[in-house]
């Protein structure tokens, strides 16, 4: 039975509208409480339990409890706590206020039983995060929130008209694995992809996160990839378009983050290759490989906060997030490095370390089901990992060179947030047991064997090998790399520019024309109404009786004949 | 007080350069180890391929130096100074 409390995305929606209103000292209880009262929420339900209203027409199922939507909606609460306790310092409250609210929408699509309270919860996400970027008041992340809203909004839009089309199509709501055989599947998909960053729109991912203040980056990287996640995972498991969808944001993200400066969308680049194992899971579609696809979306939130509260405890003290202005950070930010370390080899899936028994499931699902170059692929991906995230992000902030920058930790509420979640990574990485419970599906694997710890180890250390005798070619350049966001942003610029210029230019010609066309026409009604027209002409009294005199005969004339 | 800090600092034990060749030469050891410890440890390969003697050592090492000069020879293609979008921008605002 479901109790009859306010359902946990409502406790943490509604609640987020307290937080401006309380006092001061009140605020951390309710930063805290609100999400835990959420998972203690979460965890009252049992499985299979769900509830349903009328709704229109419609059956709705907004509360639907199973074990996949209980581990997003536990991982979210968790983050969502986490954050809070990260955010205690945060001045700007409407920053708290959203990230709760896009929080508990989070967790709204993971409780949703039918397509339309996903679409309803899916798009006071996108308002909620657009929110938390454009709080962070900067110029640049006003200009970013709104190119990040547009995307959003345009995969709203693919969504819901996917949604209608199905819905109109199959004459259920319900929200259950689909075929990608109709147009209305196909949009449903590209709606939910839209939201994991995949390509060819990736960009609005490391282009936004980056500008949010330094906690908004923290909640941002948890929620909205993830539930795509979570929704592909429920909705088009063993979809094999994904295999390669996935495998091209696992490059992308490596690639791209390699040639990065900025150390927080270095991190954002991370995001969509974590997010591309994920997804390459859910392509493969076994038991194992969505078991390990939904494992390692929980793991990752926590390791990729962790990394993205590092960093960001570094651009609170020191205001400063490109790898040219940092180095050598770990003399005075001892603490910050060890737990960013933490997380870097967390997701660089060392062994002892949450990343390895997560998506080492991933791989095994591949080799599994014998697909030998996707295997080779993945394999490759998880030393590139250690390459662009484990070593790149700890060696260019706390060690590199002398930045000269000798800031002291963070305050306090932001050392215990890194603290627990560095705590997680390694306690999950070394009781796997606890993970695998919750997982949706009974788990049959052993991540710790010598043969497999090994083979991780080898893989990783020689990956760390080629980046130092590499580091010469990676030196950091004041440079960014284009990406399709180029189109928007430079040539359709340019482009629009041009078509104006064209356009005014055309409309001169027009206004010419016309302008000729009128003083001609003024000319005509002088000529024949003008002063000396001869319409305009007085004539005498005389003339006027003769030409009456003329017309009367006429119509006698007529008359008679 | 605060130049002899400022000395202490300057050495930081971790980066003189002694400690950073015992790191290399520590480093070199333990890849050393690990490739060897392949002879103990009984593989179970997937495909045959990555059972062979050291595979994910030179597997790792070559994919991750291809993926540093792949990299390398995108930015070619795709880097730009990260003023590239503001000046876009300015030039916008400057025909406004």
């Amino acid at each position: 039975m479901l109790s009859t409390l306010l359902p946990p995305s409502l406790i943490l929606i509604i609640g987020a509208f307290a937080l401006p209103v309380v006092s001061k000292s009140l605020r951390p209880f309710l930063l805290l409480g609100l999400p835990l009262l959420a998972l203690a929420q979460i965890w009252s339900y049992d499985l299979g339990s769900s509830a349903t209203i009328a709704f229109l027409d419609y059956q709705l199922t907004p509360l639907k409890v199973d074990a996949l939507s209980r581990l997003f909606a536990t991982i979210f609460a968790i983050m969502a706590c986490a954050g809070g306790l990260y955010a205690m310092n945060q001045k700007r409250i409407i920053e708290l206020v959203a990230a709760f609210i896009y929080a508990g929408s989070a967790i709204g699509v993971a409780l949703a039983g039918d397509l339309i309270t996903v679409f309803v919860f899916w798009e006071i996400m996108a308002v909620a995060s657009t929110l938390v970027i454009w709080s962070s008041g900067t110029k640049a992340a006003y200009q970013a929130s709104m190119r990040y809203v547009l995307i959003h909004l345009f995969g709203g839009v693919v969504l819901m008209v996917g949604i209608v089309w199905q819905v109109a199509s199959s004459g259920s709501v319900e929200f259950t694995a689909m075929q990608v055989v109709s147009p209305a599947t196909w949009l449903i998909l590209i709606g939910f992809l839209l939201n994991a960053g995949a390509p060819p729109l990736s960009a609005w991912l490391p282009d936004a996160y980056p500008e949010a203040s330094y906690s908004g980056t923290v909640f941002l990287s948890a929620f909205t990839t993830k539930t795509a996640v979570y929704v592909l995972i429920r909705g088009f498991p063993g979809e094999e378009v994904l295999i390669f969808v996935g495998l091209y944001m696992i490059f992308y993200g490596i690639i791209y983050a390699l040639l990065e400066n900025d150390m927080r969308r270095i991190l954002a680049y991370s995001i969509i290759n974590q997010v591309g194992f994920m997804i390459t899971g859910i392509g493969i579609g076994t038991d194992m490989a969505l078991n390990g696809a939904a494992a390692h979306a929980f793991t990752h939130i926590i390791y990729k906060a962790l990394l993205l509260m590092s960093a960001g405890s570094v651009m609170y003290m020191t205001g400063k997030r490109k790898c040219t202005d940092l180095g050598g950070l770990f003399r005075t930010m001892p603490l910050t490095m060890v737990c960013g370390t933490i997380g870097a080899l967390a997701i660089s899936s060392f062994p002892l370390t949450s990343g390895f028994i997560s998506k080492s499931m991933i791989s095994q699902a591949a080799a599994d089901g014998q697909m030998m170059i996707i295997w080779m692929l993945l394999a490759a991906a998880s030393a590139g990992v250690f390459l662009h995230a484990g070593i790149k992000f700890p060696w260019f902030v706390f060690f590199q060179k002398d930045s000269g920058m000798r800031p002291p930790e963070p305050p306090k509420n932001m050392r215990v947030a890194m603290v627990i979640m560095a705590a997680l990574c390694i306690g999950l990485g070394v009781f796997p047991g606890t993970l695998y419970a919750i997982l949706p599906y009974p788990v049959d694997y052993v991540p710790y064997t010598a043969d497999h710890v090994l083979k991780m180890l080898q893989l990783l250390l020689f990956s760390g090998l080629a980046f130092f005798i590499l580091l010469p070619m990676m030196k950091r350049t004041m440079t960014i790399s284009l990406d399709f966001d180029w189109f928007y942003r430079h040539a359709g610029v340019r482009l629009s520019k041009v078509l104006a210029k064209a356009f005014s230019s055309v409309t001169a010609k027009f206004k010419n024309a016309m302008d000729l066309c009128l003083t001609r026409f003024k000319g005509l009604i002088v000529r024949y109404l003008g002063p000396d027209g001869a319409l305009a002409r007085t004539g005498q009294v005389g003339t006027m009786t003769l030409w009456v005199v003329i017309v009367l005969c006429v119509y006698l004339v007529v008359y008679l004949l | 007080m605060s130049e002899v800090k400022k000395k202490i600092e300057e050495i930081h034990w971790l980066v003189r350069p002694e400690t950073i060749r015992k790191l290399w030469f520590g480093s070199c050891i333990l890849l050393a180890i690990l490739v060897l410890a392949d002879l103990l440890v009984e593989p179970h390969p997937y495909f045959g391929i990555d059972g062979s003697f050291g595979f994910y050592a030179w597997y790792g090492f070559f994919t991750c130096a291809a993926m540093v000069i792949g990299a390398k020879a995108l930015s070619a293609l795709v880097k730009r100074d990260d003023t590239y979008y503001e000046d876009t921008r300015q030039g916008d605002d400057d025909n406004a």
